[in-house]
């Protein structure tokens, strides 16, 4: 942990190694089978029969993809999933890797909700906080709408 | 693999669902009585019982075959007990069939009971970040809603689905259900009903959202010749079972997994995995969609009962919407799914749930199912599947 005068500069580190890298432009670090395709997370491996249990090398995802479908959770879901308070709701989307040829889930960035979203869009991976303690984020990944911005909240009136 | 053999179910029995908070066996022991008493057939002349395992319920539920049997009294009987999630009473019921196909018994009791706990299904306590289910928790937040919300939005975009088709499906399934004394909510909701229910994911509300229930469901079968011999000459026939995975690549998103496997190079198969739960049952029978009379599938949402409709061949891809408009499915209709009232009416008792299918499907060919009966039904198919990749899917017929 790192201070200055002014405050304390927060950690950021992944909820659970492994899945993403923590650059400026993060990736899904997924597995290659030896027969070609590809799986995610790595270490759950590929079920392809030519070759069950063949190496699984580390390969890094396509960043942008195409949203295949979307909800959200407005209830906040249980454990292991970690409730901010207040709760917002999560949206999740599934998300087509063309290359990949294959749809991976995920977090949508905040300000966005389902309302904003449409099947086909194009979306780009990014970090995000899953959850937080006193000094650190705890980071998941987050898919990110590419070129548009969130519709703002509506305002009080109803 | 067309021609299988097939065994009778000579009998059927639950344990009505509900929130009873009572141990899982006593439900599996009342049903299991209930089935006896429908098969005339005495407990001592029960050569193996096959139980389906509930996890949530201790060592007992793990041992669920023994559990059940030492509850019913300790004959010598063979036991051997299943787990495959939601798709556990139709292995139990594939174990069985296999022990009386081989000659090992005459006579089986298959048998699934829980009790389950309010809320969401969330798994086991502790840090597990090699477990699928324990990561799509945790790191996404993907309850089961929102994997059944995910393909309800994405029939909605492919084929125009609207939330009113969803929502009539659960209307659809309680008309059912208020005639079924076993169903947990006996209660007729109309479209207005749903729509006016708080939304869990969107576009799914609360009354589209399959409860957790308690209760037991039970099967006495045999060999045919054992029916014979008790001078049951048509008795209701399994003519088919599935308990298929998928096969490589699944290219759809579904529980519990971040992501499908990959197509890059390798073709998915012609038939997706929830198509081939299907496809094996009809080719065990040697009969396709068109002989079907009545359904029984897992309406875990509203949605998903669709999605069913075109998996199990009752109508062309993207015509559910179409089928379930025109009342086809509905008790009276050319083809009624869930005429029990399915998991809308019920609440999911996971070990019991694909076995009372079974007893729903028996009622009918019977005609014993009174109010809900679909007239002059011959040949009944279920449907489900079992998180991790467990197809399960019965066709049951009668000859006349």
């Amino acid at each position: 942990m790192t201070t200055t005068s002014q405050a304390i500069v927060r950690q950021r580190v992944p909820a659970v190694e492994g899945f993403f890298t923590m650059d400026d432009e993060p990736s899904l670090i997924g597995g290659r089978l030896d027969t070609g395709g590809y799986c995610f997370p790595r270490h759950l491996g590929g079920s392809d029969p030519r070759r069950p249990s063949g190496e699984v090398e580390e390969v890094l995802l396509s960043r942008r993809g195409t949203i295949w479908s979307f909800t959200n959770s407005a209830y906040p879901p249980p454990p292991p999933f970690i409730v901010a308070e207040p709760y917002v709701p999560v949206v999740v989307a599934a998300v087509e890797l063309a290359e990949e040829r294959m749809v991976v889930l995920g977090q949508v960035a905040p300000g966005w909700t389902v309302d904003d979203l449409e099947v086909g869009m194009e979306v780009e991976l990014d970090l995000g906080v899953l959850y937080e303690d006193d000094d650190t984020d705890y980071l998941t990944w987050q898919w990110r709408p590419v070129g548009l911005e969130p519709a703002p909240e509506e305002g009080g009136a109803a | 693999m067309s021609g299988m053999d097939e065994i009778a179910v000579l009998g059927v029995g639950m344990h009505p669902w509900g929130k009873w908070g009572r141990n899982f066996a006593e439900y599996g022991v009342h049903a299991a009585r209930e089935a006896l008493a429908d098969a005339e057939v005495d407990w001592r002349d029960v050569g193996f019982v096959s139980g389906a395992i509930t996890v949530r319920c201790g060592y007992p539920g793990y041992v669920a075959g023994s559990t059940f049997a030492r509850a019913l009294g300790f004959t010598g009987a063979q036991v051997a007990s299943s787990y495959a999630a939601c798709a556990s009473g139709v292995t139990a019921l594939s174990v069985a069939r296999g022990q009386i196909l081989s000659g090992a018994c005459d006579v089986a009791l298959v048998v699934g009971a829980d009790t389950t706990p309010k809320g969401f299904l969330a798994p086991q306590e502790g840090e597990r970040p090699d477990d699928t289910d324990w990561l799509r928790f945790h790191m996404v937040g993907a309850t089961n809603p929102v994997y059944f919300a995910l393909h309800a939005r994405r029939r909605m975009a492919l084929y125009g689905a609207t939330p009113e088709d969803f929502a009539a499906v659960k209307a659809k399934n309680s008309r059912h259900g208020v005639h079924n004394p076993n169903a947990r909510y006996p209660k007729e909701y109309d479209v207005d009903d749903v729509a006016n229910s708080p939304v869990v994911s969107d576009p799914l509300r609360l009354l589209e959202i399959c409860a957790t229930s308690d209760g037991g469901a039970a099967l006495v079968v045999c060999s045919m010749d054992y029916a014979r011999s008790k001078g049951i000459t048509d008795p209701v026939r399994v003519a088919g079972l599935s308990t298929v995975t998928p096969t490589y690549p699944d290219t759809v998103i579904d529980l519990p997994y971040l992501a499908t496997d990959s197509a890059a190079t390798a073709e998915p198969p012609e038939l997706g995995f929830k198509e081939s739960i299907g496809a094996r049952v009809y080719a065990e029978a040697g009969l396709g969609p068109s002989d079907v009379d009545v359904a029984e599938v897992y309406d875990l949402s509203s949605a998903l009962e669709l999605d069913w409709y075109e998996q199990l061949g009752l109508c062309e891809e993207g015509e559910a919407e179409s089928l379930l408009r025109s009342g086809a499915t509905s008790i009276g209709g050319r083809i009624p799914v869930n005429p029990s009232g399915g998991l809308g009416a019920f609440g999911e008792a996971v070990p019991a749930q694909a076995i009372a299918q079974i007893c729903e499907l028996t009622w009918q060919l019977r005609g014993q199912a009174g109010a809900r009966q679909v007239d002059g039904a011959r040949v009944g198919v279920t449907a489900n599947q079992g998180l991790f990749g467990h197809g399960s899917s019965a066709l049951l017929r009668r000859a006349s």
